[in-house]
């Protein structure tokens, strides 16, 4: 028995474990060509068209439509790239990964953890390039390259928070196919936003949701933070006012979802 | 000794469904045990209770010892879990899911290699397979890399629920060849199964669970001498033919033939194999009576519960069904 009393005894520590689970996500991310190829090619398709096809269609005052869009672009692709989490997780929870995982002798946050760890590397790879895309198609920054940096913060802050959006969301689903379905609410937040349209435009009714939704917050911040002067014609109220807003509503995601993706892993 | 696996009453109830209804059942050490029965027996329910991810209701489950519900950890760290489904990652080789199973584990990596290099030359994989990732792989070494997944923490005990499940006959020869020689290396087994021959293959102790309780338990070769070793089957020529092949086949030392009108088929319990066969043969050529077929089987499922229950087991028993018990990860019972 003394084999089996050290085999007992042995301790689990908590970094290799979440370390071990991050580097799986990774490898999948890079080894899925759809996910990495496809992904891509949808953004760069999004932003180019909404750039080229209406772009001209669509009149903002005080800043050129280009520099209004890629801040709105860029943004809201922090929800198409998180979204994959909710499918991910129906994934590894129908195919049993999770229950392997639940089994051994490592602490449940590392699970979690290390999805988060390998989701947020995932999001910066995406934000780079959609950022890269959107400089190819003539957008430029206007403020201080510390506020860019600052952006850019705030939109992997906020990527972090709807990861647990669709963590909660995947969960909640219990198989792919209905995370996918859950996560297409990505739709009306990307869209009843300031993203690529002025809110103005819109019906009164729709301009109280769009007024008041993340995204919108989000979307105004990253402009204020990246469009310098010509900000000001464009937004009512200063960068800082933005920014708080947003990390507002990132935090309330966090407390609303993060406790219920982990109580809905813990019973399933 | 502290038994492996010492279960008193448990309980289980997912809603309105019982999964669990007072199931008592033990281990011991150096065994292997299978548990046996129909779609919605339980059998998954309890092994996932085995594996700390469900707390039964009522009742005790003690894993060497430890409370699976009241020290998960301990229980965790001495399993083995490989479920129904592949828990690998297709978009890693062989080697790399292995590796990182040992690293959860708690294995420093030097220890994680040598662990994933001797589980793959356990379970016999071919070395240019484990460097391929594992969406190439054919079912059957999916199944074979997820319970070398579960062996790099080197755990006292394996369980295993419905590993050959869905498998190639090939395949499910080759896995079992695996765990058998895991189970010569000394690790211990639960094994759950709907194939009788399964458990008679790889089994020293066999418990037969319908409606979340034990319906029959013993030795394989106490089993089957309740129940008979081998099936003769015919399939008669004529439904006319029915009755009269039935009594050919009624001897003293046998088993009363099942008559199956439906599909014209007339089966019979016995205790030998090629000598009753050729028995038989000889019995139905001096009534004159023609068959399409006849074949000797080991017992299906369904034919052990009725011979231990006085029922069929309540389900679409077809023998080598290769459904799956539930698709849903949290839907089984």
């Amino acid at each position: 028995m003394a084999t089996a009393e050290a085999q007992m005894e042995r301790s689990t520590k908590l970094s290799p474990s979440t370390v071990a689970i991050a580097k799986r996500g990774i490898l999948k991310f890079l080894r899925t060509p759809q996910l990495v190829v496809l992904g891509t090619i949808q953004g760069a398709m999004f932003l180019l068209i909404f750039r080229y096809v209406f772009g001209g269609a669509i009149g903002v005052e005080g800043v050129s439509y280009v520099d209004f869009l890629v801040p709105g672009f860029i943004a809201t692709s922090v929800l198409f790239i998180r979204m994959n989490a909710a499918t991910g997780v129906a994934e590894d929870l129908q195919q049993g990964l999770i229950d392997r995982l639940r089994s051994m002798p490592i602490p449940r946050s590392a699970i979690l953890g290390g999805r988060a760890l390998a989701d947020s590397a995932e999001l910066v790879w995406g934000l780079a390039i959609t950022t890269a895309v959107g400089f190819a198609v003539g957008f430029r920054i206007h403020g201080s390259v510390a506020e860019a940096l600052a952006a850019f913060g705030l939109l992997l802050a906020f990527g972090f928070a709807v990861e647990w959006l669709f963590i909660a969301l995947g969960t909640l689903a219990g198989n792919p196919q209905a995370a996918q379905g859950f996560a297409l609410l990505v739709f009306p937040l990307t869209f009843v936003s300031s993203a690529f349209v002025p809110v103005e435009t819109m019906p009164g009714w729709m301009q109280s949701f769009a007024n008041n939704q993340p995204i919108t917050y989000l979307v105004d911040a990253v402009r204020a933070l990246t469009l310098g002067d010509s900000a000001n014609q464009l937004l009512a109220h200063s960068a800082g006012w933005y920014v708080v807003r947003s990390l507002l509503w990132a935090a309330g995601i966090v407390t609303v979802f993060a406790p219920l993706a982990v109580l809905r892993f813990r019973r399933s | 000794m502290t038994p492996t696996i010492e279960a008193v009453g448990l309980h289980k109830r997912f809603g309105k469904t019982v999964a669990l209804d007072g199931l008592d059942l033990v281990a011991e050490p150096g065994q292997v045990l299978a548990v046996l029965g129909p779609n919605g027996a339980g059998k998954t329910t309890f092994v996932r209770t085995v594996a700390t991810l469900l707390r039964p209701d009522r009742g005790e489950l003690r894993v060497f010892g430890r409370d699976a519900a009241g020290q998960p950890a301990a229980v965790r760290r001495v399993i083995g879990l490989a479920g129904q489904y592949a828990a690998v990652e297709p978009a890693m080789t062989g080697r790399e899911n292995l590796e990182m199973a040992g690293r959860l584990f708690g294995l420093d990596r030097k220890t994680a290699k040598r662990r994933a290099a001797r589980a793959l030359e356990q379970l016999g994989f071919d070395q240019r397979d484990v460097d391929r990732l594992v969406r190439t792989y054919s079912g059957g070494m999916r199944r074979k890399i997820d319970v070398a997944a579960s062996m790099v923490g080197e755990p006292r005990l394996l369980l295993l629920d419905e590993p050959t499940t869905g498998l190639d006959p090939r395949s499910r020869l080759e896995l079992w060849d695996a765990i058998r020689s895991l189970v010569e290396q000394g690790t211990d087994v639960l094994l759950t199964t709907q194939y009788l021959d399964e458990a008679d293959h790889l089994a020293s102790r066999i418990v037969i669970i319908d409606h979340g309780r034990v319906v029959a338990a013993g030795t394989p070769k106490e089993l089957k001498s309740r129940i008979g070793r081998n099936v003769i089957e015919i399939h008669a020529r004529s439904a006319e033919d029915l009755t009269r092949v039935a009594q050919v086949l009624t001897y003293p030392d046998v088993g009363e033939p099942r008559v199956e009108e439906a599909t014209r088929r007339v089966s019979v319990s016995v205790e030998s194999g090629t000598g009753s066969l050729r028995a038989a043969l000889g019995s139905l050529e001096t009534a004159g009576l023609e068959v399409d077929d006849i074949s000797l089987r080991a017992p299906t499922l369904d034919e052990v519960f009725l011979a231990l229950t006085g029922r069929g087991a309540d389900v679409d028993t077809a023998p080598q069904s290769q459904s799956r018990e539930g698709v849903g990860s949290r839907g089984n019972s």
